[in-house]
């Protein structure tokens, strides 16, 4: 009932060019901007704040990062995984080598070389799409993390490849705490997510959607094939590199290569799957629902114990994880392939009309 | 159509031979279209007529030949050369963004008199935001003049066939171009929405003063429309001149009906 947007009259192309073109919408949005900003810092423990809702944010990020390149541009990739990693070696190495560099400016160099990386194993996309595309940049996942292991420079030479995040200082202030690590991540993900989002809605965006949909079309009426492909490349790359940095600096701490095996890429390319392919909005709620879906499941099973007193072991337990992992995948699959922020979108129709059927 | 001038030849192709392999789609194609007219390129199926348009925008690129348009002289075309130079099309088969609402369809056809960059998009102020307003204003006169003022957000992919073709010529005339290349506006339409067609057509032209080359297979329309007409057949141009003349041209009707060998 509360949910209309009767009387909301838009007398300009701005107004009716909005994110969020309902009030409603923008109140609730404010809300939750609020909540995250203040009051989840203040009442979120240890463990939420730094074992899920930080990673919840930099998978966000990543997500996103990997939905400018297949969700909108429509170029399939298996290389999330290694852009985050050369964000994370990088902007350690630029912290090591300058340390005079503000840590925002090495996350954003970090990004730079990223998109450096992706730029160039984006170029077969020129000539070969779908599987074969996605084959060409799963050759970037196995080369980065390669180079990363054998090339000591980028782990400054440690003898056990791994190498330990520096000390995040933020003009005078030691970032140390979960809450403010998770502030940080909290900032630049917001950010990040609404330059995104204004960038879909401009011209950049749409010439990605029209790659996407129908690329003889879209050289006819101008627009460049190699220019846009190569631009998605670039910034899905830099949103990917500017995760991974965040991975490092602000959960991981101490971290290896391998850190950013195959699996990641998967998680990340689940998570659009689930969220909604070319959706800001789904990315949030594909990586929030496949990071918390995993201590939902514990939830469970430590509920299970409580009130039936059976011990499920934990083997079994990361097992059925799993396998209700991969049933929900062909569950989206087949019955919403535009993920939850369809769902989301469907929802909020309904409730438009709710209580009247029509 | 008295308010036209008809002016000096805009198009010229001259000569043109396209083949695939063994296949000649175009044979030695020479004709000209004028400035303001409406051209027909008419023939059986598979006589070279989407091949041509093809040749003209550069999609596909003829082995022999030139294509002059505004007095440049090319043998190879560039698509998003042909595009910047004011050449737009629709397709035969219907090649809309189908994932995009309507107004994000023809909102791409003015993405070559955007000037502002991805970075400036991204910040969403300034320039960008004024830049995306202003061409806004230019689609909404898109929509205004096609009617389609309802399903400005509705993804195209659930409009119905006449209402796509109507949005593709949007997205071609959102480019505000000087020669439009039509390939087949009317196949598989109802009379109503041909002759809704025919008037948009005919107001683009009359309008806008936009060249028009047609490829059409109502003979009605054809002949009601045009100025001229090409006919093609087997990749040749067996015929050239006033609908009339065509109609009456006795290859011409070989070409349709059959010839006893």
């Amino acid at each position: 009932m509360l949910y209309r947007e009767a009387g909301q009259f838009k007398a300009t192309y701005v107004e009716d060019q909005q994110i969020f073109p309902i009030r409603q919408d923008r109140i609730a949005f404010a809300i939750l901007l609020a909540v995250a900003f203040l009051v989840v810092p203040l009442v979120g423990n240890q463990y939420w704040l730094s074992a899920i809702l930080t990673p919840f944010l930099v998978a966000s990020l990543a997500t996103i990062g990997l939905n400018i390149l297949t969700g909108y541009a429509g170029q399939l990739s298996l290389g999330t995984a290694a852009f985050m990693a050369v964000g994370a070696f990088m902007a350690y190495n630029f912290e090591l080598r300058m340390p005079w560099m503000p840590i925002l400016g090495s996350f954003a160099l970090a990004g730079l070389c990223a998109a450096a990386v992706g730029m160039v194993f984006g170029l077969p996309s020129l000539r070969i799409k779908g599987f074969y595309l996605a084959v060409a940049t799963l050759a970037c996942q196995f080369f980065v993390l390669w180079a990363l292991q054998r090339i000591g420079w980028f782990t400054n030479y440690s003898t056990s490849g791994v190498i330990t995040a520096q000390k995040i200082v933020i003009l005078g202030y030691a970032v140390v705490t979960p809450a403010s690590k998770y502030l940080l991540t909290l900032s630049v993900v917001a950010v990040m997510a609404l330059l995104a989002k204004n960038l879909m809605r401009s011209q950049t965006g749409r010439a990605f959607m029209a790659v996407r949909d129908m690329d003889v079309a879209a050289e006819v009426i101008g627009i460049r094939m190699m220019r846009t492909k190569l631009l998605a490349f670039a910034i899905s790359s830099f949103y990917c590199g500017v995760a991974g940095a965040l991975y490092a600096f602000c959960y991981l701490g101490t971290v290896e290569p391998e850190a950013f095996n195959l699996d990641i890429s998967f998680r990340i390319l689940f998570m659009v799957i689930v969220g909604g392919v070319g959706s800001i909005l789904g990315s949030f709620l594909g990586a929030g629902f496949i990071t918390l879906l995993p201590i939902f499941l514990n939830l469970v099973s430590g509920w299970i114990r409580h009130t039936f007193g059976v011990e499920l072991d934990h083997a079994m337990l990361s097992n059925l994880e799993l396998i209700i992992f991969g049933g929900l995948i062909i569950f989206f699959l087949i019955v919403e392939p535009l993920g939850l922020a369809r769902l989301w979108q469907i929802g909020k129709e309904k409730l438009r009309l709710w209580p009247f059927p029509h | 159509m008295s308010g036209r001038n008809i002016g000096e030849p805009i198009l010229v192709v001259e000569d043109i031979s396209l083949s695939f392999g063994g296949v000649r789609a175009l044979q030695n194609v020479s004709f000209d279209v004028r400035e303001h007219e409406i051209r027909a390129i008419i023939g059986p199926n598979g006589a070279g007529k989407s091949s041509m348009l093809n040749v003209v925008n550069g999609v596909y690129h003829p082995q022999v030949g030139t294509v002059t348009f505004k007095g440049e002289t090319r043998h190879h075309v560039d698509p998003h050369h042909a595009a910047s130079q004011g050449v737009a099309r629709t397709f035969q088969n219907i090649a809309l963004f189908r994932g995009m609402t309507v107004l994000d369809n023809i909102m791409t056809g003015r993405n070559l008199k955007m000037r502002t960059n991805f970075l400036q998009q991204a910040l969403w102020v300034g320039a960008a935001k004024r830049e995306e307003m202003a061409h806004r204003r230019k689609v909404e006169e898109v929509i205004d003049f096609l009617e389609i003022q309802h399903i400005r957000k509705t993804p195209v992919g659930r409009l119905p066939y006449g209402l796509q073709k109507r949005v593709e010529l949007g997205r071609a005339l959102a480019a505000e171009p000087e020669l439009f290349l039509l390939d087949e506006p009317m196949a598989g339409m109802n009379t109503e929405e041909k002759q809704d067609m025919c008037r948009f057509i005919l107001d683009v032209n009359d309008q806008f003063g936009t060249t028009i080359v047609l490829i059409e297979h109502d003979m009605g329309v054809v002949m009601d429309l045009s100025d001229r007409v090409v006919v093609l057949d087997y990749g040749r141009k067996i015929a050239d001149g006033k609908p009339d003349e065509v109609r009456s041209d006795q290859a011409v009707i070989d070409a349709y009906l059959g010839v006893a060998h």
